[in-house]
């Protein structure tokens, strides 16, 4: 507890000393000031700077705080009151300073009563540097000690600090966001508080309205939304259990490759599989043009709407359903269909009553995450939507259009939160209810019975075109990228990809060069800090007890039910404005990617630790080594292929992600899917398609290592279990 | 190994906080609403030759003065380069635009000069292009169609499904078409004749280009947009005919104007001179994009349309550009237009 105070006092001080306290604009590494004149620059001064020379008195806790902390862990005192003294440094200090960010903005004061309180302000101040953000940071972990020291997190100091950090985290990145977004949905145009203005817009005819059922052209967005969600989550319910029956007991040998086909949408930006449905459906497309000049039939703009928003969601989320269920179908214990066929039922029979039932938690998770999933999607309705709108894209053009609505949006944001996280608690409830348990603590030899052969040829009529299909439309998406023009000029081509991608005189002149260097840069920075954060927030949830757990992992797992459109208002919304002034840097981007997908990350860190006994936890509890060592040399290196894993999916998920991006970007930090997306809106297909395809190649890449490393990796004479990176798929 | 370690951790660090690395002479953070490949042409040359660092957003002119506004308090962006003139005079209406007098301004045609007058010198105009329609001459032969000349004829039920434009609500071409109605047939049969428009259209896509590149690749038959965006098509290799409106069009100037608050301001300044250059200004062409130049100075290559053998209407900017009257008119068309059936 002294050393965590130490070092953590230590820290805030070095910082509060050494840092520049505000964002630089030119970054850290570029210093116009010469020599150590910035230590006293109004811009780039550190906190001590800030004080002395600039008459910030509002930055003295910077540092008295950690001075009060480091006299408090160097003076021998009992242990109660150097905790004391901890937990006021790093409280009040914390407070003050999140205090004074706050109250003092870019215009001075910040509220109108502030300055009858204090007076008027000159000075003004910007967002928070590294400075800014180190000393905060460093007081949290000096509270941590204090909180150890008072007996809390069961006395230990490595937990304390985690757990406050973690909570810290969570509470700016992912509550604070979604409070704020909250409180703008109850605000009228003017921006004044308004209750009745939610009341309002929840009102709107466009969100409720049932006309298309009397025959008029369009119902509200929320049933669109809703009846999307429950066709794609059936249909990838339905698709997935098929592939899944066939690949466990269907006698089939396409276990490998259909593993694989399941990789590649999550390696595929979201909307180039709606670009593929276009280049085969669509007017011009390959079928449209056989059907016109074959049968004289003109087939129109049909794939422009419910139809095509269906097909491409189908075919993106069909690969997590068929994870899902595979794991299911594979956990099955046969001891119970054995005795169904001893009491004689027929094979059909058995399939029915017994295996069906079994499957049905499998299939209820895997319908409710096919309904979040298309929720949650951006990329397919805005390419294919047409007049068809749904929730994720009406958030989108709320904040873009010309009558740019921030509290439609939000009010937006709303239903389309409350609907995905309805969905969570369904999911609970249904699965909770009954017992499915089939593995027992006895053991269970047999061997499963193969499907009803009737079954078996409805899974496949249904499969293997549908496998065929996906099949087809990658190898011609792709395609289109290396003719000249698709559905006019099949010439094969490099243009595309020279436009993308050309060196000129040593310079990087291709159109996507900016942006995929950002993305891989951006990507590779949050991927590692992704990976870490779920470890250490695995652990935490599940190797140790403190108050308040239940909530904080609840909090942790909120930003995966919250659609991407509704995760980049509300960043938008919190970020930017000092003192958290982090909208326009790459900072914010890496922001969302970490916290998007930290559930994830934790997840599969949950599940990976559920293998590793806690009785070796014990045992380095025994041998006197405190939390910290138990995590460090006990369950780390028992979790490298857990890591390893949510190294790479943190990656590729960055990699791909668009709904959440596409408002923090900007033309500094353009991401190659905000730029492939932008380009297929513009109809310059080539171009997006030679983008996307090398992105791909990138991520597949990727995988393929990252599959070499784990593969190898083995404990003892057993080999490890390896949580294969497409799993992590299954947990999203 | 370790030193490694941090150098990397460094670099990182600064690529997370600079927006865009100083070199010694500084960046630009250009939001560009012209088509890509001119944006990047123009940050190329431009950075080869001052050796300032430019960054590039290309993004519909809706959605950038959403995003300036947006940033106001806190602007991200330097210089908005293109796009149609409206959304620019609404800027400079808003109070989001600086003002700033070009050198060059007087070697300026009429329409570019009356442009920075109009919005007190906060936008200036740099190209200028006719309204009208782009069709697919296959599509339209293969399914028997007469390609439109007027404006009345989208309103026949040949073209049923047919016409493509783009949603007033995100870009600055359709709000040029809605405003060039109003002026021809006045406020009230211009909605007439909007609604009943709206029962040809099969799509309002979000970019104004969008419309022509679905009519080059044969999804739409018909689209409503600038004449030159109609002439690249065609330059392209694909079947795209073109024609202005019997009755007159509207025109647009696309505009150029500095943000204010820019944190780059004398970089921006410096974009804003080199732009209205004719050397600049030439690479509109050399990237197939015919509007007019604003320079008189610049030659005009022979595939551009002529503005002078085009019927143009006396278009209105200051009316039109205003901020009340563009969001009054969008209003309107999303309330009244938009949730038509069709």
């Amino acid at each position: 507890m002294r050393a965590a105070g130490l070092w953590s006092s230590l820290l805030a001080l070095a910082a509060a000393l050494l840092l520049p306290w505000y964002l630089t604009q030119d970054g850290i590494a570029q210093m116009p000031v010469a020599g150590l004149a910035w230590l006293s620059d109004p811009d780039y001064a550190p906190a001590a700077g800030q004080v002395f020379t600039q008459g910030r008195w509002w930055l003295w806790p910077a540092l008295l705080a950690p001075g009060l902390g480091l006299l408090a862990a160097l003076l021998p005192m009992p242990r109660a009151g150097r905790a004391w003294l901890f937990l006021l440094a790093g409280g009040l200090g914390l407070g003050l300073l999140v205090v004074q960010g706050y109250a003092i903005g870019v215009q001075g004061w910040s509220a109108p009563w502030l300055e009858g309180l204090f007076g008027p302000m000159e000075d003004r101040q910007f967002g928070v540097g590294w400075g800014g953000a180190l000393v905060p940071a460093a007081l949290a972990a000096l509270l941590a000690a204090g909180l150890a020291g008072r007996g809390a997190f069961r006395g230990d100091a490595f937990t304390a600090t985690v757990a406050v950090c973690i909570a810290l985290a969570i509470a700016v990145f992912t509550a604070l966001p979604l409070i704020l977004l909250l409180g703008d949905a109850f605000r009228d145009a003017g921006g004044a508080v308004a209750a009745g203005a939610l009341f309002g817009r929840l009102a709107d005819d466009r969100l409720w309205s049932l006309a298309c059922l009397a025959g008029a052209p369009r119902c509200g967005v929320v049933w669109n939304t809703a009846f999307l969600g429950v066709l794609v989550g059936a249909g990838t319910t339905a698709l997935g259990l098929a592939f899944a029956l066939l690949v466990v007991r269907g006698r089939l040998r396409l276990g490998r490759p259909l593993r694989w086909l399941t990789v590649l949408p999550i390696v595929t930006p979201p909307f180039i599989l709606g670009l593929g449905l276009i280049l085969i459906f669509g007017r011009s497309g390959i079928v449209s043009l056989a059907a016109s000049s074959l049968f004289g039939i003109e087939l129109g703009r049909w794939i422009y709407g419910l139809p095509g928003v269906l097909l491409a969601q189908l075919f993106a989320f069909t690969p997590i359903a068929f994870l899902v269920l595979i794991g299911v179908v594979e956990g099955l214990s046969p001891t119970l269909e054995e005795a169904s066929s001893t009491l004689r039922a027929t094979p059909r029979d058995t399939f029915q009553t017994v295996t069906l039932p079994l499957l049905l938690p499998g299939l209820a998770n895997a319908f409710l995450l096919g309904f979040v999933e298309s929720m949650a999607d951006f990329g397919n309705p805005v390419v294919l939507g047409g007049q068809f709108g749904v929730l994720a894209t009406e958030i989108f053009f709320a904040v873009v259009g010309a009558q740019a609505d921030a509290g439609r949006a939000a009010t937006l944001s709303l239903v389309l939160l409350a609907m995905a996280l309805g969905a969570f608690f369904l999911q609970n409830r249904l699965t909770a209810r009954k017992s499915y348990v089939s593995i027992g603590g006895k053991g269970d030899a047999g061997l499963a019975p193969p499907l009803p052969a009737g079954v078996r040829r409805l899974c496949l009529m249904v499969a293997l075109p549908w496998a065929c299909l996906t099949i087809a439309l990658y190898v011609l998406a792709i395609s289109g990228g290396f003719v000249e023009v698709w559905g006019r000029d099949y010439t094969p081509t490099l243009r595309h990809m020279i436009k993308a991608f050309e060196i000129s005189g040593g310079q990087l002149t291709g159109l996507a060069w900016n942006s995929v260097i950002t993305t891989v840069t951006l990507a590779a920075i949050s991927a590692p800090i992704t990976a870490a954060l779920g470890i250490a927030a695995a652990w935490l949830f599940s190797r140790t007890r403190f108050a308040g757990k239940g909530v904080l992992e609840f909090a942790t797992m909120l930003s995966f039910a919250v659609p991407g459109t509704v995760i980049g208002v509300a960043y938008l919304r919190a970020f930017n404005l000092p003192p958290l002034e982090l909208a326009g840097t790459g900072a914010i981007i890496v922001a969302c990617f970490v916290f998007r997908n930290l559930p994830v990350g934790l997840r599969s860190g949950m599940a990976a630790m559920a293998q590793i006994d806690p009785s070796l936890d014990e045992a380095s509890h025994t041998l006197g080594g405190g939390g910290g060592d138990a995590f460090r040399r006990v369950v780390l290196p028992l979790l490298r292929p857990a890591i390893m894993a949510g190294l790479v999916y943190a990656f590729v998920r960055a990699m791909t992600t668009i709904s959440a991006v596409i408002f923090l970007v900007t033309a500094d930090t353009e991401l190659a899917t905000v730029f492939i997306v932008n380009r297929v809106i513009n109809g310059d297909y080539g171009l997006a398609i030679a983008v996307a395809v090398v992105l791909i190649a990138l991520m597949l890449v990727m995988l393929g290592l990252a599959q070499l490393l784990v593969g190898r990796r083995r404990i003892g004479r057993r080999l490890a279990v390896a949580p294969a990176i497409q799993q992590g798929g299954a947990v999203a | 190994m370790l030193l490694r370690v941090i150098q990397a951790a460094v670099a990182a660090a600064a690529l997370l906080t600079v927006p865009g690395a100083a070199r010694a002479q500084g960046s630009l953070n250009l939001y560009c609403s012209v088509q890509v490949e001119w944006c990047q042409a123009a940050a190329n040359a431009f950075q080869r030759e001052t050796g300032v660092r430019v960054s590039v957003s290309q993004k519909g002119s809706g959605e950038v003065l959403a995003q300036i506004r947006a940033e106001a308090q806190n602007p991200r962006g330097d210089l908005w380069f293109g796009g149609t003139g409206d959304p620019h005079l609404q800027a400079a209406d808003e109070n989001l635009s600086a003002e700033y007098r070009p050198a060059v301004l007087d070697q300026l045609h009429d329409w570019a000069q009356r442009q920075a007058r109009d919005s007190h010198y906060r936008t200036v105009g740099i190209y200028a292009g006719a309204l009208g329609f782009g069709f697919n001459t296959e599509l339209l032969a293969r399914r028997n169609i007469a390609a439109p000349a007027c404006w009345k004829d989208l309103l026949e039920p040949r073209f049923r499904n047919e016409i493509q434009m783009a949603n007033p609500q995100s870009s600055g071409t359709a709000y040029v078409m809605i405003a060039t109605i109003v002026q021809l047939m006045g406020e009230e049969p211009a909605f007439d004749y909007l609604k009943a428009l709206h029962r040809n259209i099969n799509a309002y896509p979000r970019q104004g280009t969008g419309p022509i590149k679905s009519v080059a690749r044969g999804e739409t038959g018909v689209s409503i947009s600038f004449v030159h965006d109609a002439v690249t098509e065609r330059l392209g290799g694909f079947p795209v005919g073109s024609a202005v409106p019997c009755e007159g069009s509207g025109y647009e100037v696309g505009s150029m104007s500095i943000i204010r608050g820019a944190r780059n301001l004398r970089n921006a300044q410096r974009f804003y001179d080199w732009a209205l250059t004719p050397a600049a200004q030439q690479l509109g062409a050399e990237t197939k994009q015919f509007q007019t130049p604003s320079n008189r100075a610049t030659p005009i290559p022979p595939e551009a349309p002529q503005m002078s053998q085009i019927r143009l209407i006396d278009y209105d900017f200051a009316k039109y550009g205003a901020s009340s009257e563009r969001r009054r008119l969008i209003e309107r068309w999303d309330r009244e237009v938009n949730t038509l059936p069709r």
